[in-house]
């Protein structure tokens, strides 16, 4: 547990109890392919996807919590992730080099090899 | 449903017999990546009650602080916990409306029952008019 003040590293400054970080800039990560029940702000279709960490955004208290009229703390650290656009859609006509950036919290995230 | 579009994501089990640790596979408003035909962008102007619910959830998001009466994120499961049909049917505001009352029972602001009761005045308000 860290406390996050002021510009703790993150994009946007936030002052909770936050879990620590795990990860850090260019850590490859694997989405969580877990289906629970309630309010989930990772899309379903990134789900068991490996990405690298473009950036820590802040701690923030856990949507998934807040969901429930629960505070949501200890804060849980928000990634920003990069995915190949090749790599989550295997027929995508792009360029092989696109990406798409999505905001993940920490507990939806495992390190990848 | 509609097939979702090839993804390594949709290769994936769907069935309770191959996943039985998977209750609801993908929420119907969780809808990212499957087909929905061409994006039109078309210029639209808010009806006047749309404003009003947008200018009721900031107020109750607590502004200038006031106390919060609810967060966008239990905004967001009260119309996730919409059925698919009511979810498709609704417009935007009209599933905010709904979100936003359905938040209000839960947190004990009003009472259904005083709801339903407001409900009806209302409705026999606007039969009265209409007879004048």
């Amino acid at each position: 547990m860290q406390e996050v003040a002021g510009a703790g590293g993150g994009q946007y400054a936030t002052h909770y109890t936050a879990v620590a970080a795990r990860f850090a800039q260019g850590d490859r990560v694997r989405v969580r392919d877990s289906a629970p029940l309630g309010h989930i702000r990772t899309p379903f279709y990134i789900r068991g996807h490996v990405g690298v960490i473009e950036r820590y955004c802040g701690a923030f208290p856990n949507p998934e919590e807040l969901a429930q009229m629960r505070d949501g703390l200890p804060a849980q650290p928000l990634y920003r992730v990069r995915f190949l656009e090749t790599e989550v859609w295997p027929d995508y006509a792009g360029r092989a080099h696109d990406t798409i950036d999505i905001e993940i919290f920490q507990h939806w995230l495992e390190r990848a090899k | 449903m509609a097939k979702p579009i090839k993804s390594a994501a949709s290769n994936r089990p769907t069935s309770r017999d191959e996943r039985p640790d998977r209750l609801i596979e993908r929420g119907h408003h969780d809808m990212g990546g499957l087909p929905a035909g061409r994006v039109e962008p078309s210029e639209h102007d808010y009806a006047e009650w749309e404003r009003r619910v947008d200018a009721l959830m900031v107020l109750l998001s607590g502004v200038k602080g006031a106390p919060p009466r609810m967060s966008v994120d239990e905004l967001r499961k009260n119309i996730e916990a919409l059925g698919p049909e009511a979810y498709d049917s609704m417009s935007y505001y009209e599933r905010w409306v709904t979100s936003i009352t359905q938040t209000m029972i839960q947190r004990g602001v009003i009472t259904t029952d005083e709801l339903g009761r407001k409900m009806e005045e209302i409705r026999k308000r606007r039969e009265d008019a209409c007879k004048k």
